[in-house]
């Protein structure tokens, strides 16, 4: 009973923020609603037992790319008008991604009962007996090793275009060299002397 | 018959779980909230005397109820909302800084068994919780609508995210020698770790530079001086807090100072043995595990007060640089060193 509660708890917030992130005013309450949602999709991964997953999905979305999305969405003005003008524009192809969407969730949940493929080809196989780390770990690291080690080149070569994208080199400011400031003791910089009245300091 | 077992024997099955939870819930809260007027105590009374001043002496004997009366104090206060703030996530701020620093002490182990929610994933969820920690103080920012409690959202957002990342690589290391996510069974995994005879990683040559980066990390993490730069009051008047008053502000302060001792806490379990005392030697295990939890705590916590009194305010291009260009190659490297140490001794290559 408890369980059933808990998922039509999670699945309905999930769903209305969902909607939420798409009608707010407002696109820092956008974000906020997405994170909510992030974070009852984790709690939908524990009832299903992916503890793992959920936890991730935690620490990666909403602690790492939600925060640098709320921070760019924080930083920008916006002006609501223009936002709104173009509504009727986009709509169209807003409307045939959403079609094209439901199309495809429609077809997965029918082949899903139809129960054409063979189970165990839906899913690697998996002992029971194992936590799910251990399970995860067994599997990615001996039968998907090949396909998750391109998945980490993937990621490299992307950080690397975004670093190479966005760096500029700037010659006009003076970049501080942080072991030369280290380095720096009083006597280098400060010098004590006792002027007489009346005479001007030696530079 | 456990504290569970014994509800259950008289309210049946899942309203017994249900009122023990609650009960065990309260057991750790409370006791949590006394910890913190106590610890905020603690901290101003180091910092005074490392300033050679007295601190607070006139609330009670020493001063000993000087943060009841702060806390008496903040709570008939009115609470002020600024007409320009946007209400609704104004107050929602500090509720979840206050919320988040509670949850987190769901997995932490005070004794061998004694956790509330003895989870395989333990570390994780304490990584995941504590990084929901900076939402609290970029809504806080955000709606306040002013300028000051903005910049600092800005650099707490960008602080913590840089700084999660260095404390993940730290916890891999401790988790590839323990096996294990689960934090009673990381400190179990250091019984003896040393030689047979010193209990926990930190005595370990190979894995000291990271309790080093844990804790420096930790300081940033709770943006504890010197890396306090979300609140500097000489540039930000009071950072995020700047438009909070009464209760409000009150929760960020409880909620601060309660992460401020998980830290410690984390400190103590993953690098010095948690529960157990720092040497294994049977007389030792005659004092309850408990007290050496918490005297592992306080002494972490004095190092904390330690630093906030000596160590000058960084520098905001120093600590980015600090957390990407130094601790993260740093703990990436020490991943692979302590994986291949490992892979060599305990996996036999």
């Amino acid at each position: 009973m408890i369980q059933a509660f808990a998922f039509y708890l999670f699945a309905a917030i999930v769903i209305l923020s969902g909607a939420l992130t798409v009608l707010s005013r407002n696109p820092v309450h956008s974000v906020l609603w997405l994170i909510l949602a992030f974070f009852n999709a984790a709690g939908l991964m524990v009832l299903v037992g992916a503890e793992f997953i959920a936890m991730l999905l935690v620490i990666v979305y909403v602690g790492a790319v939600a925060v640098l999305f709320l921070f760019v969405v924080m930083m920008l003005d916006i002006d609501f008008a223009e936002l709104r003008s173009g509504f009727v524009r986009y709509g169209f192809f807003g409307l045939l991604i959403a079609l094209v969407l439901a199309g495809e969730l429609i077809i997965a949940g029918g082949a899903w009962s139809a129960g054409a493929i063979d189970i165990a080809n839906r899913t690697a196989p998996v002992s029971t007996d194992l936590s799910n780390i251990e399970a995860m770990g067994a599997l990615i690291y001996s039968k998907y090793l090949y396909v998750f080690e391109a998945a980490g080149l993937v990621l490299l070569v992307a950080m690397i275009g975004a670093i190479v994208l966005t760096h500029r080199e700037r010659k006009d400011v003076r970049p501080q060299n942080i072991s030369d400031q280290v380095k720096r003791r009083p006597q280098d910089a400060v010098r004590n002397i006792d002027q007489p009245v009346g005479q001007g300091v030696e530079l | 018959m456990t504290f569970t077992q014994w509800f259950q024997s008289w309210g049946g099955e899942a309203f017994g779980w249900f009122l023990a939870t609650t009960v065990l819930i309260l057991m750790i809260a409370l006791p949590l909230m006394l910890a913190v007027a106590m610890i905020i105590y603690a901290d101003r009374k180091i910092w005074a005397a490392m300033a050679l001043r007295r601190g607070p002496n006139v609330v009670g004997p020493l001063g000993l109820l000087q943060s009841f009366a702060d806390g008496l104090k903040v709570m008939l206060q009115e609470t002020i909302i600024p007409s320009a703030a946007n209400r609704g996530l104004f107050l929602l701020a500090p509720i979840i800084t206050f919320t988040v620093a509670l949850i987190v002490w769901a997995v932490i182990p005070f004794g061998p068994g004694m956790v509330l929610a003895d989870i395989n994933v333990g570390l994780l969820y304490l990584l995941a919780a504590s990084s929901l920690g900076v939402y609290g103080v970029i809504i806080s920012g955000w709606a306040s609508n002013s300028k000051y409690p903005f910049y600092s959202a800005l650099r707490a957002a960008a602080q913590m995210v840089s700084y999660e990342v260095s404390i993940g690589f730290v916890l891999i290391s401790v988790v590839l020698w323990a096996d294990s996510f689960n934090l009673s069974k990381i400190v179990l995994e250091q019984q003896g770790h040393v030689l047979g005879f010193f209990n926990g990683f930190g005595f370990n040559p190979l894995l000291f530079p990271m309790a080093v980066v844990f804790l420096i990390s930790a300081l940033a993490e709770t943006a504890r001086a010197p890396f306090d730069l979300t609140e500097a009051e000489s540039e930000l008047v009071a950072g995020y807090q700047t438009e909070y008053s009464s209760m409000s502000f009150a929760l960020f302060w409880l909620g601060e100072y309660a992460n401020v001792i998980l830290m410690c806490g984390l400190n103590a379990i993953l690098f010095w043995g948690g529960w157990l005392p720092p040497v294994d030697w049977a007389p030792l295990y005659a004092v309850p595990g408990i007290i050496w939890f918490f005297s592992k705590i306080l002494i972490f916590f004095f190092i904390f007060s330690w630093i906030k009194a000596t160590v000058p305010r960084f520098r905001y291009d120093q600590l980015m640089r600090l957390g990407w260009k130094v601790f993260l190659p740093l703990s990436l490297i020490w991943v692979f060193l302590v994986s291949g140490y490992l892979m060599l001794t305990r996996y036999g290559a």
